[in-house]
């Protein structure tokens, strides 16, 4: 049992470093157009607003994987055919973008409306009133929930291996197909997947008391 | 309103401005002048208007009819008579001539003292580091803070943040310096060290409008005090004419009667 599982390893560790690659597109992407749409239904006019407010709401209103099956059979109906790991990237990349609209949003609508007007009052332009002002206070309340944000994106693109994509997933569930060995496996599947996401929470911790305003 | 028709040109000039918030009318058609170098005060119930007033003079609020003007220029909007804005740039770059002090402080806690100070130094003025370092070592020196130019607003106490509340607005060297209730969050034995700075700051010869409730420090270090009521200027004088007990304006003798009671 044990050699057999040896022997898989270096077709598991290419499921893994998919699942780290699908991961990090993800997050990355989500991340930029998560912020701009978020400075957007902040600042944004009405109409932009709105239409954030749409996407977000529809889009968190909907389980990831009926979005990942639409992006994949629904969107050949209007002639966008995506291979199917861009399909999943995108669709898991919509579910997070909106999560991170929400978090954003949060972040900044906790800052003091003071800390906006002193910023007016000594001549900041927006731009500069953003970078230099709200976004250094608004990333403290931001970094927890997206960090959280961060390892449910890489639990969840395990989901990306019912598009038929060798994840760490499927990879797993491959060589359980070849061995049987089941058990093992999975609590293998189960370590790595911890390992990273534990990894993660201690990063974030140690961001978090970086940024704090007060020295200890 | 004798001081009104003076010769000598009004630094701010703020004529037959009127605003409300959907119904309300919290300014009624004020008028004010102040000039270089001089310290008015402006006193009255709270909802007359006063803190609106201050806040439409740097354009953190707009006003619905009326001009304001700094240095004869204009403060929000491209002409008077007309309700379009100026663009956010210019918007800056006119409240970058204005100081103003918050009754909350409103210190920035991510920058140390020195950091709140040197902000609008660097990215507003275009100083370098070090000369806006210097700036900032000099204004902190000035409000008795020399020793807490690298501290965070957290560390310090409200007293302390207020004057370096003081000094951010003074280190951009603005043409006037607005004091919205500086010292109304601050405890009492705090007071006195906000309201010293402010003191020298008028001997420099620094404009100032000031919103108060501080009416000792009204009547001593102001040229002028403005008593407003109901959104519009009630009276307006030097303080030993506006304080004297005896005055005439009915609302003003109710605000003093009323004030003396609570506080003597």
């Amino acid at each position: 049992m044990a050699s057999q599982i040896l022997y898989a390893l270096p077709f598991l560790a290419k499921g893994f470093a998919l699942t780290l690659w699908v991961s990090f597109l993800v997050v990355t992407l989500s991340l930029v157009a998560g912020v701009l749409l978020g400075v957007g239904l902040v600042y944004g006019p009405a109409p932009l607003r709105w239409a954030v407010r749409i996407f977000s709401d529809t889009i968190r209103g909907i389980p990831i994987l009926v979005l990942m099956f639409f992006v994949y059979y629904g969107l050949p109906a209007i002639g966008l055919h995506l291979p199917s790991f861009w399909a999943a990237v995108l669709a898991l990349t919509l579910f997070k973008t909106a999560q991170v609209i929400e978090y954003l949003r949060g972040a900044v609508a906790s800052i003091p409306k003071g800390q906006s007007e002193a910023a007016m009052a000594i001549g900041l332009t927006f731009r500069q009133r953003l970078t230099s002002v709200i976004f250094p206070q608004a990333f403290r309340r931001f970094l927890p929930p997206w960090i959280n944000g961060v390892t449910d994106a890489v639990k969840g693109s395990a989901l990306v291996s019912l598009l038929g994509i060798t994840d760490l997933m499927q990879a797993i569930n491959q060589v359980i197909g070849r061995t049987y060995e089941a058990m093992p496996l999975y609590i293998l599947g189960a370590l790595i997947y911890f390992a990273v996401n534990y990894a993660l929470s201690l990063a974030s911790r140690r961001l978090e008391r970086r940024f704090a305003f007060i020295r200890e | 309103m004798s001081d009104a028709t003076n010769a000598s040109p009004a630094l701010l000039d703020v004529h037959d401005v009127s605003k409300a918030f959907g119904a309300v009318e919290v300014l009624r058609s004020v008028s004010l002048q102040v000039k270089r170098g001089e310290v008015v005060t402006v006193i009255g119930p709270s909802g007359s208007g006063k803190t609106t007033l201050l806040r439409c003079v740097n354009f953190l609020e707009s006003y619905d009819s009326g001009s304001i003007r700094i240095d004869g220029k204009e403060v929000g909007y491209r002409e008077a008579g007309t309700r379009r804005r100026r663009s956010e740039r210019d918007l800056a770059a006119m409240r970058a001539e204005t100081g103003m002090v918050f009754q909350s402080f409103n210190l920035f806690p991510h920058l140390t003292a020195a950091g709140n100070i040197m902000l609008g130094l660097t990215k507003v003025r275009g100083k370098s580091q070090t000369e806006a370092r210097q700036i900032a070592e000099h204004w902190l020196g000035r409000v008795g803070l020399a020793h807490k130019a690298d501290s965070l607003p957290a560390e310090l106490s409200g007293g302390q943040q207020q004057r370096v509340g003081i000094a951010r607005a003074v280190a951009m060297e603005p043409k006037i310096l607005l004091l919205d209730e500086i010292t109304s969050a601050l405890d009492p034995e705090l007071v006195g060290e906000v309201l010293a700075v402010v003191r020298s700051l008028a001997e420099d010869g620094m404009t100032m409008l000031m919103v108060t409730h501080e009416m000792a420090f009204a009547r001593d270090a102001s040229s002028r005090i403005v008593f407003m009521a109901d959104g519009g200027v009630s009276a307006v004088g030097p303080p030993k004419e506006i304080l004297a007990a005896e005055t005439s304006n009915e609302r003003l003798r109710t605000f003093l009667a009323r004030f003396r009671a609570s506080h003597f």
